[in-house]
Formats: C-alpha cells, sequence, structure tokens
C-alpha cells in the first residue's frame, strides 16, 4: 500500500469511527426503556412544565430531527445546552472546556510516570534476565497489572498526603497535586510497558545485527544502550500511544477518588444528576481525543515502519 | 488434558489454582457465610476480628466474611456470563468476517473499530448511565457490548492465516459448504488463542465491574467487591476501619492475578517459541 493510500484509508476509517461515536452517543439518550423527563425532574412534573421540558430538550421533534438538532450541536461547538434553563446556563462545550485541561494533564502525567518507571525498570529486567532485578520487575508488573485503580488510589492518598504530609490531597489541582493521582492512573501502563520493554529487548538482543556489533568489539554497554534499545523501544512508544486513551477512561475513576476537577468527575456528576446532554458532551468528547491520538499513533508509526500499512 | 497441565509451567499451575479458590468460593461461599449479607446490625458497626465476625462488620454491621463469599458469587456469575456470551459472539463474528471477507468483513470490522473507539470501561459507564438503577443484567448486557470486539479480531486474525493452509484448501476443493469449513475446520484452530484470551477476560471483566461498583454504577448491591471496595476507601480515614479496604482488594487482585498467571502460562503453551526467546 502506498503511504498517500495509507493516510487516507487510515483518516477515513477515523472519520467513520468518530461518525459512529456520535450516533451511539446520540442513540443512548432513546434507547433506553422510560422517559428522560423522568429522570431530569423526578417524576413530579405538571403536564405544562413537561411539554416545556420537552421542547426544550427537543424531545418533541421527530428522532431525524433530533438527530439533525444533536449534530447541529456538535457543529456549531456548543455541545448542546442544559435543560431547563439553558439561557442562564454555561453551553455544554463551556463546561467541558473549563475542566478538560486538567484531565489531558493528568493522561499526560500518567504517560510520562509509566514511562519513566517501565523502560528503565524494563531494560534492568532484560540485561539480568534471571536475577533478582528480573524477578522483581516480574513481580511490581503483575501487582500494577493486578491492584484495582481506585485502591491504588486511596493508599496513595492514605501514605503520602494522610500519614507523610508530603503531597497535597484531594481537591487540589497544582503541578504537586499531579503527582499522587499521575501514579494512580499510570501504574497499569507502566506495569504493561514494563513486560514489553523487557521481552522486545530479549528479542532484539538476539537478532543477527546485536552479533555483528558485538563481533566488531563494540562495548556492550553500547551494544544494548544504542543498538538494541532504539530498536526495541519503538513498538514500546508505539503500545505507549495507543494506550492513551486508557488514561483518560482510568482519570474517571481516579478524578473521584481525589474529587479532582476533571472530564471524569463531570461526567459522573452528569450521570447522577441525569443531565444527558453533558453526558453525550463528555463521553464524545473523550471518544474523539481517544479516536484521533490513535490515528496519529498509527499514521507516525505508518511512516516510520512501511511494514505496518499492510496490515 | 493432563498432558497440557504437565506442560503448563509452575506460575500458570499457580494461576489455575487461584482461579479455582475464585470459583468454589463463588459456588459454594454463599452456602457457608455465616451471616444474612444484606442483614444490617447497626449496634454491631465497624466491629474488628471476633469470633461472631471473623473479619469484623462494615458501616453497617454487615458481616465482612459473609460479604466477601456472596461477592465472590456476585463476581463469578458476572464474569462467567459475559466472558461466555462475549467469548461465542466474538468467536462467531470473527470467524465470518474472516472467512467472507468482502463486505460482511468490512461491516463487521468498522463496527468493531467504532466500539474499540470508546477507550476502556466509558462505554460501559454509558450504558450503565443510562438506567436508573442497573441490576446485574444491565451491567451484564453492558460488558458484553463492547467484550466480544477482542474476541473477534483475534479470530478473524487467525482465520485469515489459516484460508491460505492446505487443509482449508482441500475442504473447499472437495466441495464442503462455508458452514462446514467455518465448524470443523476453523473453529477448532481458533478455540486456543480465544481460550487464551477468555483466561485474561476474567480478570478485566472482575477489574471493570469493580469499577463500575465503585464508581456507584454497578448491580446495586451492598456486597459486590467493588461496592465494598467503595467503602472501604470512604473510610479509610476511620481509625481501626483500614484493614476493610484489603479485605475486597486482595478478592480483586487474586482473581485478576489467577487470570493473568494462568493466561501467561496457557500462551506460553500454545506458543512455545514465545518461552525459548525469553
Amino acid at each position: 500500500m502506498s503511504l498517500g493510500s495509507f493516510l487516507l484509508r487510515r483518516l477515513g476509517s477515523g472519520a467513520l469511527a468518530i461518525l459512529g461515536v456520535c450516533v451511539l452517543a446520540f442513540a443512548f439518550l432513546h434507547l433506553v426503556p422510560g422517559d428522560p423527563i423522568d429522570h431530569l425532574a423526578g417524576g413530579e412534573v405538571t403536564p405544562a412544565q413537561r411539554a416545556k421540558l420537552e421542547k426544550c430538550m427537543g424531545l418533541d421533534e421527530s428522532l431525524p430531527d433530533q438527530f439533525l438538532t444533536f449534530m447541529g450541536h456538535i457543529a456549531d461547538g456548543t455541545l448542546g445546552h442544559q435543560c431547563p434553563d439553558p439561557a442562564n446556563k454555561p453551553t455544554v462545550a463551556a463546561r467541558i472546556a473549563e475542566v478538560m485541561p486538567h484531565t489531558i494533564a493528568l493522561a499526560i502525567a500518567g504517560m510520562l510516570i509509566a514511562m519513566l518507571f517501565a523502560i528503565p525498570l524494563g531494560v534492568l529486567a532484560a540485561v539480568r534476565r534471571g536475577t533478582w532485578i528480573d524477578t522483581f520487575a516480574t513481580v511490581a508488573s503483575l501487582s500494577g497489572i493486578a491492584i484495582p485503580m481506585m485502591l491504588l488510589a486511596s493508599l496513595l492518598l492514605l501514605v503520602f498526603f494522610a500519614e507523610l504530609h508530603w503531597l497535597p490531597g484531594p481537591t487540589e489541582t497544582g503541578v504537586a497535586a499531579l503527582i499522587l493521582p499521575a501514579l494512580a492512573v499510570g501504574a497499569h501502563l507502566m506495569a504493561m510497558l514494563s513486560r514489553m520493554t523487557r521481552s522486545s529487548l530479549v528479542e532484539v538482543l538476539g537478532e543477527d545485527f546485536v552479533r555483528t556489533a558485538r563481533a566488531k568489539g563494540v562495548t556492550e554497554r553500547r551494544v544494548i544502550y544504542v543498538h538494541a534499545l532504539r530498536n526495541a523501544l519503538l513498538p514500546v512508544i508505539t503500545v505507549a500511544g495507543l494506550q492513551f486513551g486508557s488514561l483518560l477512561s482510568g482519570a474517571i475513576i481516579v478524578e473521584k477518588v481525589f474529587s479532582r476537577p476533571g472530564l471524569g468527575l463531570t461526567l459522573l456528576e452528569a450521570i447522577l444528576e441525569r443531565d444527558y446532554p453533558v453526558v453525550q458532551g463528555t463521553v464524545l468528547v473523550i471518544a474523539v481525543i481517544y479516536v484521533i491520538v490513535n490515528i496519529g499513533v498509527d499514521i507516525a508509526y505508518g511512516v516510520i515502519d512501511p511494514r505496518i500499512r499492510r496490515a | 488434558m493432563t498432558a497440557v497441565w504437565r506442560q503448563l509451567s509452575p506460575s500458570a499451575k499457580v494461576g489455575f489454582a487461584m482461579l479455582a479458590v475464585f470459583v468454589i468460593a463463588g459456588l459454594f461461599g454463599p452456602m457457608v457465610a455465616p451471616y444474612d449479607p444484606t442483614a444490617i446490625d447497626l449496634d454491631h458497626r465497624f466491629a474488628g476480628v471476633s469470633a461472631a465476625h471473623w473479619l469484623g462488620t462494615d458501616s453497617n454491621g454487615i458481616d465482612t466474611l459473609s460479604q466477601l463469599l456472596w461477592g465472590a458469587r456476585s463476581a463469578l456469575t458476572i464474569s462467567t456470563t459475559v466472558v461466555t456470551i462475549s467469548s461465542a459472539t466474538g468467536l462467531v463474528l470473527g470467524i465470518v468476517a474472516g472467512w467472507f471477507e468482502g463486505a460482511t468483513d468490512e461491516i463487521i470490522m468498522r463496527f468493531v473499530d467504532i466500539l474499540m473507539a470508546f477507550p476502556g470501561i466509558l462505554l460501559n459507564i454509558a450504558i450503565v448511565a443510562t438506567v436508573r438503577e442497573p441490576g446485574q443484567a444491565v451491567v451484564i448486557a453492558a460488558l458484553c457490548a463492547n467484550g466480544w470486539v477482542g474476541y473477534a479480531r483475534v479470530a478473524r486474525g487467525q482465520v485469515l492465516a489459516l484460508r491460505d493452509r492446505d487443509f482449508v484448501a482441500a475442504a473447499v476443493a472437495l466441495g464442503a459448504p462455508s458452514g462446514h469449513i467455518m465448524r470443523r475446520h476453523l473453529l477448532p484452530n481458533v478455540w486456543g488463542p480465544t481460550f487464551v484470551q477468555l483466561t485474561f477476560g476474567f480478570g478485566t471483566v472482575i477489574a471493570i465491574e469493580a469499577s463500575l461498583s465503585f464508581l456507584g454504577l454497578g448491580p446495586q448491591l451492598d456486597y459486590t467487591w467493588g461496592a465494598m471496595l467503595a467503602q472501604g476507601t470512604a473510610f479509610v480515614w476511620k481509625a481501626g476501619f483500614r484493614g476493610y479496604v484489603f479485605i475486597p482488594g486482595i478478592a480483586i487482585m487474586w482473581v485478576i492475578l489467577g487470570a493473568n498467571l494462568l493466561g501467561d502460562g496457557l500462551r506460553d503453551y500454545l506458543d512455545p517459541r514465545r518461552v525459548r526467546r525469553a
């Protein structure tokens, strides 16, 4: 496949995925049995109030018209408004824009922390295969995979905030307050990446060009860190990029534990308040970020490594 | 079966044993649970370990051990159901997509793309959120909604590789109908990798279900492990009650760890080259 058609195909399937996400986000509200107005108003509404709410939410229109309105709210960038009093409330997009930087910062910090710990640990485990370091890395990554994120988040808070007073606690948003949530959100990825780094480096160290380098008399240090590691890290970094979305969904849980403002907390509050436009908006935004990041990683990788384009 | 067992690595056997404990606890735990896991006893809140309550009680005075055992039942029910439905759906759709290719493949795989555009538990949350009081069935449906996708991708990949093999070409040449080829020739060869994935799936389902319960979006029961974890973290500041959070925490880790150890072992068994590399 040529680069051009690879790009077109990947962008096309991405656009289709985003369209599908829009349809699904719209459908959630309409697939459910029961009446969104009852959910919103708690069942105690007069017929007049009901009619007003229905009009505000556009529920008096036909389903295709409602879908067009929904897509219109996406196109005009407001993502809809909150009923029953749309004029005096910020648009859904404004609410999301206010908290989004916190979630993006958390996801990026989680990614950095994961790579910062995972790659050295994976390299050490691969280089010192079969030693206690290797065993330690295996145990550490298995625990990282198995520990529920909410438990880890609470334990981090308990130890580093409540007991040791080293780091700021819930509801804060400064840079120092990013460390604990980022650790909690990145732990799972850290575990995954360190295992990947290990197996990828072990595999590369067995390849011919490594033997050639050693035969030429290149120092072992240089063989590992210059020749082998460069090749071994390519798949690791790709997987890290593709996992960015899992950090976003992890943020939902961590934001809840830390009461940290963000997309996740906004989504959860909206769910409890039965605030459907906000639920749809946040779901849409998270999914679209995810799709865009994935396409970006895919394309970058396809440009670097032509073999990928065939798949 | 015994041949497989003998070739499994020790860590895979440990994983198997851990999962077996979980299954036994889920099947028989509720029968031996000393108390009703919903029996509120406000005179004995936050009780420590005692002869009457081996693992103490929670914020409502409910016996922790009983909660734990009933929670195992809930986790076992949900994980078994979700893994069975997801893998069956994924297998069928994946084999069909890989075998027929063309338009069928495009439609199924584009649908897979769309479902995969939702990161992790976001889709599950979105589905559960549409119901005011999600029961176990809603949680199961939400987890299955995108649970099948991974199985479909693996099955399709396997079938694409199998298509060119001689035994498939021979079956086609003999005039075997597609249904027969898919059932008798493709399915048995796709089953291995699916089983590996299914093993990991147990851990994933438990983790997601616990997260949903933790967020208050699970099957509105007090005794799911996720709900226990939510309670434990809410009261983690209360001196003397800190140990509580570890009980559901360890239970969840136990299952995820068991599933991962067994899954790794089965994968190595099916693809011995991986072991030589490692």
